[in-house]
């Protein structure tokens, strides 16, 4: 059988890939005010991922993003617990968030909540558990 | 005068995703099937443009750029998989 070549897709992901990382960073901070958030940003993120698997392989893709994604998920875990715990070291009940306005030298003045953090967590979890299903039951033996 | 024009387009694009729904019953081999869920994912796509003007709010455009991702990485396994019969390959050699 001749063999197939991929040039075609290989170069059409390194330009689409990063539009859609770009696009999932913009929804995922986009959520507190407009639709989005962290479920569909690390539904995005994971998949770009998926689109690089797709144009090349398990062993490449492992090699330029040397990442576990059970380690992701578990660290995303922690993060969203310890957000909620954050509320208990302040005095409140558990989970309570708190937001504030602070000057950025880049951004101008820009309203930072502790709700972000808990998304941060939440899209780990979703990007970690989505590679992880994929990369358990994609690959060929 | 405006609104009848979007609902006319609306209507429209509609039958046209019927036509492609016709032709991914009927069609007879699997990449007929596979060129035309990726037309029904444009059109889909536009619908939502449609929709979008009809009820005046600009809540739905992430939705648009969400469809046209997924439908073209949907597109692209689908294909892989006819052609190679592995989607994800372990090792390239």
């Amino acid at each position: 059988m001749m063999k197939l070549n991929d040039i075609v897709i290989q170069t059409t992901t390194k330009f689409v890939l990063f539009i859609i990382l770009a696009f999932s960073i913009f929804i995922f901070f986009n959520g507190h005010h407009h639709p989005g958030g962290g479920f569909i940003g690390g539904l995005m993120t994971s998949a770009a991922i998926t689109l690089l698997l797709l144009a090349f392989d398990f062993e490449t893709v492992k090699r330029i993003l040397p990442i576990d994604f059970k380690i992701l998920t578990a660290s995303g875990m922690l993060i969203a617990t310890l957000t909620g715990m954050g509320g208990l070291v302040f005095g409140g009940p558990f989970l309570s968030h708190t937001f504030g306005y602070v000057h950025l030298p880049f951004f101008g003045e820009v309203e930072l909540a502790t709700a972000l953090l808990f998304d941060l967590g939440v899209y780990f979890v979703v990007v970690g558990s989505a590679l992880t299903i994929i990369e358990m039951i994609g690959g060929d033996q | 005068m405006f609104a009848i024009i979007l609902n006319i387009s609306a209507v429209l694009i509609v039958l046209s995703s019927l036509i492609g729904l016709y032709r991914v019953v009927k069609g007879p081999s699997n990449p007929d099937r596979v060129i035309t869920l990726d037309m029904i994912g444009v059109n889909l796509i536009s619908l939502v443009a449609v929709i979008t003007l009809i009820l005046n709010t600009t809540a739905f455009l992430e939705v648009i750029l969400l469809l046209s991702i997924l439908s073209f990485i949907g597109t692209v396994s689908f294909s892989k998989f006819i052609t190679k019969g592995v989607v994800i390959e372990r090792k390239r050699d």
